[in-house]
C-alpha cells in the first residue's frame, strides 16, 4: 500500500512540473503584466526598472527557473499588483472556498444518493422519468442563470437573502448570517453537481441490482428495504467515491464563476482579479495549488476504492 | 407481415432512427432543436430589425413594434437573440469539431501505436485534465484577446481529453478482435487499418459524446460571455446578452433583458442533452450503462 502511494506521488511530479511549465509558456505568449502600467503618467524607464527589479527582463526560462528555485524554498512570490506574498494571499482565501465546496458537496450528495437509489429501484416508472428529466435540467441550467434567478427572487423580490459577501458589513458575522449567505451559492453549485450525480449512482445501483448476489438476497426473502440499504447501498459505495473524486476538480472550477457572482471572498474571486490584472505569480500558484488538490483528489479516491472494496490490492 | 420484414432489411441509420424514435422527450427536443437551429439560420429573414441597429427608445418593455423589447441602447432584443443563437450554435458546432479531431487523432495514435508514443499522450492528456476547466479556459482567455474566434479555439484546444480516452480505449479492444488481427496478417498498410477499419467501427461513440461536447461548449461560451471575456459586443451572444443583468436596475426591473436570453440556453442544452441521451441508447442498446431511460 505504502508503495503504492509513492509509485503515484512519483507520477505525479512529473505532471505537475509539466502544468507549470504549460502554465508559464502560456502567459509568457500574454506579454508582459507590466503593460497594464504604461500610461501617460509613467515613463518608460520607469516600466524598464520595474521590469528589471522583478525580473522580467530575463529569458522565459530562466524565470521559469528562478520561479522554480523559490518554490522549492516554499517560495511562491509576490503578487505583482499589491505586494502581498502568493501563498498568504492563498491561505486566507482557501478557508471560504473550501467552506462553500464542502457544504456543496455534502447538499449535492444528500439529493443525489437517494434520488439515484429511488430512481433505480423505480426503473421505467413515471417518478423514474421525472428524476432522470430533473436531472437533466440541473446539470442543464448554467450556474450563473441560475444565480440569477434566485437573487431576483431571493434577493429582490423576497428580500429573505443578501446576494453578495459572506457576512454582513458591521457585524462580526457568526453562524446565521455566513449560513443565510451561503444558501444561494451551495443551491446553484450543489443543483449542478445532483444532476450529473444521480444519473451515475442510478446507473450504478441498476447494475448492482442485476447482480447474482442481490437475487439470491432477494430469494433468501430478505425484505426489499434491507436489500437494498445493506446489500446494494454497500456494493454501490464504490461509485459514490468516485463521484466525489469527480466533482473536486468541477467544484474548484464552478467555484469561480460562483464567486464571482455572489462576491464569495474565496480563492475564485481572488483568481478572477488576478486573471484581469494580469498578475502572473498569483495565477501561476492557483493553477500549482488547484493541479495538486485534483492529483490529490485523483490519488485518494483510488485509495477508498480498497477500503470501500476489499478485494481491490494495490501493488 | 410487411413490417418485420422491413425490420430485418432496413439499413444501419434507419435502425438508429427507428430506436431513437422510441425516446419521446428526445423526439421532442429534437423537434425543438430544429426549430430554433431554423430560426438562428433564418435570422437575417425573419429578424425584424438589423442587430446592432438603434432602432427605438433605450430598454422599452416587450409589446407592440417590439416583441421583447428593446436593450439598454435601443436595440431590438428579440433581433438580437436570433443573432445570437447563431453565433451560441455556431461555437458550440465549431469547437466540438475542432476538439474532436485533435481527439480521435490523438486517441487513435496512442491506442494503437502504444508504448512510449501511448505513455507521453496520455501523461499530457492527463496533465490538461488536471487543470480546473473553467480556470484554464479564464486563463487562456484573458491571455489571448477575447473574440469570437479565439473562443472557438481556445474551447477547441481544451475539450479534446475526454474523447481523445474514449478513442483509446476503443481502439485498444478493436485492436484484438480478428478482423483486425486479420488485417494485419494480410500486410494491410497501418494508415488502412487505423483510418477504414478502426475508425468507423468507433464512430458512432465518438458522435454521441461529441454530442455532449457541443452542449458543454455552449454552456462554456456562455459562462465566458457573461464574465465579459468571451464573444465581445456589439457581436451578441447568449452569454454576453445576459452580461447586463450584473446590474441591479437591469436584474429587478428589465427582466426581458435577461430572461429569454437565460432560458433559450437553457432549453438548448437540454434539448442536446437528451438528443445526446437517446443517441447513446439507439447506437449501443447493451449498453451496459443503461443510462438513457427516456
Amino acid at each position: 500500500m505504502i508503495k503504492y502511494i509513492i509509485k503515484r506521488i512519483l507520477i505525479a511530479v512529473p505532471v505537475l512540473i509539466g502544468i507549470t511549465i504549460i502554465d508559464y509558456a502560456v502567459m509568457c505568449l500574454a506579454g508582459s503584466p507590466l503593460a497594464m502600467l504604461q500610461g501617460p503618467r509613467i515613463s518608460e524607464a520607469a516600466v524598464e526598472a520595474k521590469s528589471i527589479a522583478l525580473g522580467l527582463d530575463q529569458p522565459i526560462y530562466i524565470q521559469y527557473f528562478v520561479w522554480l528555485k523559490q518554490l522549492l524554498h516554499g517560495n511562491l512570490g509576490y503578487s505583482i499588483k499589491n505586494y502581498q506574498s502568493v501563498s498568504e494571499m492563498i491561505t486566507t482565501h482557501l478557508g471560504p472556498t473550501l467552506l462553500l465546496m464542502g457544504v456543496s458537496l455534502i447538499v449535492s450528495l444528500a439529493i443525489a444518493v437517494p434520488a439515484g437509489i429511488f430512481s433505480a429501484t423505480h426503473q421505467y416508472s413515471k417518478r423514474d422519468y421525472t428524476v432522470v428529466t430533473l436531472s437533466f435540467i440541473g446539470t442543464s441550467v448554467p450556474g450563473f442563470f441560475l444565480s440569477l434567478l434566485l437573487i431576483y427572487v431571493f434577493t429582490v423580490k423576497l428580500g429573505w437573502l443578501p446576494s453578495s459577501g459572506m457576512t454582513s458589513l458591521g457585524t462580526g458575522g457568526g453562524f446565521t448570517d455566513v449560513a443565510k449567505h451561503m444558501v444561494m451559492p451551495v443551491i446553484v453549485l450543489a443543483t449542478s453537481m445532483a444532476g450529473t450525480n444521480i444519473r451515475y449512482i442510478r446507473s450504478a445501483v441498476l447494475e448492482i441490482l442485476q447482480q447474482d448476489y442481490l437475487r439470491t438476497a432477494r430469494s433468501k426473502g430478505i425484505g426489499s428495504f434491507k436489500v437494498i440499504n445493506k446489500h446494494a447501498l454497500r456494493n454501490a459505495l464504490i461509485s459514490i467515491v468516485t463521484v466525489i473524486g469527480m466533482e473536486i476538480p468541477v467544484l474548484f472550477g464552478g467555484a469561480v464563476i460562483i464567486e464571482q457572482v455572489f462576491s464569495w471572498p474565496g480563492l475564485g474571486l481572488m483568481t478572477m482579479s488576478a486573471i484581469i490584472n494580469r498578475d502572473y505569480p498569483v495565477i501561476m500558484g492557483v493553477c500549482l495549488l488547484s493541479a495538486i488538490v485534483v492529483l490529490l483528489a485523483n490519488l485518494i479516491t483510488d485509495l477508498l476504492y480498497a477500503v470501500v472494496d476489499p478485494t481491490i490490492q494495490y501493488k | 407481415m410487411p413490417k418485420k420484414r422491413r425490420i430485418e432489411s432496413e439499413k444501419y441509420l434507419q435502425t438508429i432512427w427507428r430506436r431513437f424514435c422510441r425516446h419521446r422527450l428526445a423526439l421532442f427536443s429534437f423537434a425543438i432543436l430544429g426549430v430554433i437551429v431554423a430560426a438562428a439560420l433564418l435570422a437575417p429573414v425573419i429578424a425584424p430589425y438589423d442587430p446592432n441597429d438603434i432602432v427605438g427608445s433605450f430598454s422599452k418593455a416587450p409589446g407592440g413594434k417590439f416583441l421583447l423589447g428593446t436593450d439598454q441602447i435601443g436595440r431590438d432584443v428579440l433581433s438580437r437573440l436570433l443573432y445570437a443563437t447563431r453565433i451560441s450554435l455556431l461555437v458550440g458546432v465549431l469547437a466540438t469539431a475542432i476538439s474532436t479531431a485533435i481527439g480521435v487523432i490523438l486517441g487513435l495514435v496512442s491506442g494503437y501505436f502504444g508504448g512510449i508514443i501511448d505513455m507521453v499522450i496520455m501523461r499530457f492528456t492527463d496533465m490538461v485534465m488536471s487543470f480546473p476547466y473553467i480556470l484554464l479556459v479564464l486563463v487562456a482567455a484573458a491571455i489571448f484577446k477575447p473574440g469570437l474566434w479565439n473562443i472557438i479555439l481556445i474551447l477547441g484546444f481544451v475539450d479534446w481529453p475526454g474523447i481523445a480516452r474514449l478513442v483509446r480505449g476503443n481502439v485498444l479492444s478493436l485492436r484484438e478482435t480478428n478482423f483486425i488481427k486479420g488485417n494485419i496478417v494480410a500486410g494491410m498498410s497501418k494508415r488502412h487499418i487505423l483510418f477504414s477499419e478502426i475508425l468507423p467501427n468507433t464512430i458512432a461513440p465518438i458522435l454521441v459524446y461529441a454530442t455532449s461536447v457541443v452542449a458543454l461548449s455552449m454552456l462554456d461560451e456562455a459562462a465566458l460571455s457573461f464574465l465579459g471575456m468571451g464573444v465581445q459586443p456589439p457581436t451578441a451572444s447568449l452569454g454576453n446578452m445576459l452580461n447586463g443583468a450584473q446590474s441591479l436596475t437591469v436584474l429587478t426591473s428589465k427582466p426581458w433583458l435577461w430572461i429569454p436570453a437565460g432560458s433559450l440556453i437553457v432549453i438548448l442544452v437540454i434539448s442536446i442533452s437528451f438528443i445526446g441521451d437517446a443517441l447513446r441508447d439507439a447506437v449501443d442498446p447493451t449498453s451496459k450503462n443503461n443510462k438513457a431511460v427516456i
